[in-house]
């Protein structure tokens, strides 16, 4: 069923998105205002946290490199029409993989052949984590969301069992393994600026930003400028037409929940090869549920994505600085705010779409009518 | 000592299951009408901070209940205006739901009672306690039985014996009623409940004010019952536990509370297995024991052990035709 004013592509990519946005924003100002504070000066005090400083930039692409990685995951799987709701799991083993591999090898491994081994053990322990799924959907007939929803809390079982029973030293209290020897530790940014001459403050963000860029240009090459892409689009937009093509949509099932689980895996580059230097427990803390707001947002596309997921990541930061500076104020306001994006732009875009294409329309036929272009009534401009 | 331990095990076993049994019921009417209801945990999470904000300000059972299910009932309806009015996707609702419940009930219990995101305990009078309180003591000399009767069945809250009563009550709704048999058949081919001249539409919308009700109902359990306040992210998975429960118990309230209960035992028996040594099998990890919830539900549904089949129209958007 199609509306009866379908959108100009330009307003589907890219007003549709701002409008959600809007409306997102608006309902979490209703709220902030419920709470009695300032939207205003809230919004003030974000902008400022998140892009204001050099300190403050970098945390937000911090933020953002993690959120590119598991929005990127969901885009995937999305295009081949499966919901992929696993990303918080599949990066909670992918981080196990990176540690895993650090914690064996960094102490034998020079950095050149460490890091890469980290890359590829976390891509694959993600991988495996939403493959399993994939075959139970293809081939067993169990429905992937559901699947996925239960492999997350396997995953957080496996870590904690993994952290407390093997990998934690004797003695040590906090859940956490021993720190990986220097060849593991991806090389920050403020280390890579100043090699070449440009000062920046210190910050949590590393040069995983580069593959997590890296990964939105393999993603659009996979999907729009390889064969294997256009059979998962295929498969993804039409299962029927693909299967008569001679797609085989069981295959591309598996395609595209391996090439979202290794995305998903690759957080842990950031957060455990970047950061933390060790293998800890909460280190993805939501970010898989943060990459369905981000794909949603960011239309699937690479390029959307990698603006929703700077979004986002200025959210968290800016809104660490408002919970910082005004009292009263919770970070999960930004959690809340997510969840309005995701309600919005995900569930209700078909609440909004035919609104906004006839309010278009609308507007399109009072700006010609002066010219006497259109005959009365006729929508055929 | 070991009916004193099995007194013990069936009494932790039932409180652990009756937020379960409210929920999964509540996912199971949803679900049988043909709208997934990947929302529980948000609504359950909204509900316990509503009963606990309510309880702890007016000080009353009542309005911390009415509070609860109306906050409950209001997301069902959010979820049914994106899903039911418009063919929104069902599982992002859901989605949308459980992470503006997670938010905004800390925004606001920061707001309101500054408290890190708790509310303030709720007093003795609003809390629910045990329906018979004289029957743990009076049945303690009673031999072999007395545990098991006294503490095991007849220590509870009137909450925990409501839940059980609801599962052959939601039984006889499914399967004994009008509302019932068009309930299942809007799950199984809406176009012919919708050719029977009946409206889909509100059909799925009084399933989904159940829904919140039964929701609201597992939310207020947690603060009025088990706990004395709201505190972040309380129900800790117990919706998606009882997502799981609904699905192994494949769509059928009875098979849904032996599933309740079950999760519920792996719960208690997971707190006390903490480093215990089996004979023959040796320390069962903690991990384990709570993962099994999972996995079990996985291979359920990958179809290892029988064969879960959900309703035929889960999940579609039904669009009447003009």
């Amino acid at each position: 069923m199609k509306s009866n004013y379908p959108l100009p592509r330009w307003a589907d990519l890219v007003l549709l998105p701002v409008v959600c946005l809007c409306l997102a924003l608006l309902a979490a100002a209703v709220v902030v205002l419920l709470v009695g504070q300032d939207p205003v000066r809230v919004i003030g005090v974000l902008i400022q946290g998140a892009f204001g400083t050099p300190r403050g930039l970098s945390y937000t692409l911090y933020y953002a490199t993690t959120f590119i990685f598991t929005g990127l995951a969901v885009a995937v799987a999305f295009h081949a029409g499966l919901f992929n709701i696993g990303g918080e799991g599949q990066a909670i083993m992918g981080g196990l993989g990176t540690g895993l591999a650090a914690l064996y090898g960094s102490a034998l491994l020079p950095a050149w052949l460490m890091l890469p081994l980290m890359l590829v053990s976390g891509a694959l322990f993600g991988l495996a984590w939403a493959v399993v799924p994939a075959y139970l959907q293809a081939y067993r007939g169990s429905h992937i969301v559901i699947t996925t929803i239960m492999f997350n809390f396997i995953a957080s079982s496996l870590l904690v069992y993994v952290l407390v029973n093997h990998l934690r030293p004797a003695g040590v209290g906090s859940v956490e393994s021993v720190p990986f020897a220097e060849s593991a530790k991806l090389p920050a940014m403020h280390e890579a600026l100043a090699a070449i001459g440009v000062p920046w403050p210190s910050s949590p963000l590393n040069v995983s930003l580069f593959l997590a860029l890296l990964a939105c240009v393999g993603v659009y090459l996979f999907l729009w400028r390889s064969r294997g892409g256009y059979h998962l689009r295929a498969v993804g937009s039409s299962p029927g037409a693909a299967e008569y093509a001679g797609i085989k949509s069981k295959h591309q099932v598996m395609i595209a929940m391996a090439v979202s689980g290794a995305l998903a895996g690759l957080v842990g580059m950031n957060e455990i090869a970047g950061v933390s230097g060790k293998l800890l427990l909460e280190f993805v803390s939501g970010a898989g549920f943060t990459g369905i707001a981000v794909a949603l947002m960011g239309r699937n596309h690479p390029v959307g994505i990698v603006l929703a997921s700077v979004l986002f990541g200025a959210l968290f930061q800016g809104g660490a600085e408002v919970a910082f500076e005004v009292p009263g104020f919770s970070r999960d306001m930004v959690v809340m705010l997510q969840g309005f994006i995701v309600l919005f732009s995900g569930a209700m875009a078909y609440v909004f779409a035919p609104m906004l294409a006839w309010c278009l329309a609308m507007g399109r036929r009072l700006l010609l009518k002066p010219a006497g272009s259109l005959p009365s009534g006729a929508p055929h401009g | 000592m070991d009916e004193v331990f099995v007194g013990a095990m069936l009494a932790s076993t039932l409180r652990m299951s009756t937020p379960l049994i409210f929920c999964a019921l509540a996912g199971l009417l949803s679900e049988r009408s043909g709208v997934v209801d990947i929302g529980l945990e948000g609504k359950m999470l909204f509900a316990a901070f509503a009963a606990g904000a309510a309880g702890a300000v007016y000080g009353s059972t009542a309005v911390a209940l009415l509070a609860a299910m109306l906050v409950a009932t209001t997301l069902s309806w959010l979820h049914g205006l994106a899903c039911v009015s418009h063919r929104g996707d069902q599982v992002v609702s859901g989605v949308a739901i459980n992470i503006i419940a997670a938010g905004m009930t800390v925004v606001l219990g920061v707001a309101w009672f500054a408290q890190g995101g708790q509310t303030p305990p709720v007093s003795s009078q609003v809390r629910i306690t045990a329906l018979f309180p004289g029957a743990v003591s009076a049945l303690q000399d009673l031999p072999l039985l007395g545990a098991v009767l006294g503490d095991g069945l007849l220590s509870h809250n009137a909450m925990v014996y409501l839940a059980l009563l609801l599962v052959p009550a939601v039984w006889w709704l499914l399967f004994c009623t009008r509302f019932g048999l068009r309930l299942r058949a809007v799950g199984e081919n809406p176009q012919m409940v919708d050719a029977a001249g009946v409206s889909v539409k509100r059909l799925r919308y009084t399933t989904l004010t159940l829904n919140g009700m039964l929701c609201g109902m597992a939310g207020s359990y947690l603060v009025l019952a088990q706990n004395a306040s709201f505190s972040q992210n309380m129900t800790a998975g117990r919706g998606f536990m009882a997502l799981a429960a609904l699905i192994f118990g494949r769509w059928r309230p009875l098979g849904a509370m032996w599933a309740c209960l079950l999760f519920g035992f792996l719960d208690a028996a997971a707190i006390r297995l903490q480093g215990v040594k089996l004979p023959g099998i040796g320390e069962v990890p903690v991990q384990a024991i709570q993962a099994l919830p999972y996995v079990l539900t996985v291979v359920l549904l990958a179809g290892f052990i029988g064969k879960a089949v959900a309703p035929q129209a889960l999940g579609r958007p039904y669009i009447k035709e003009h």
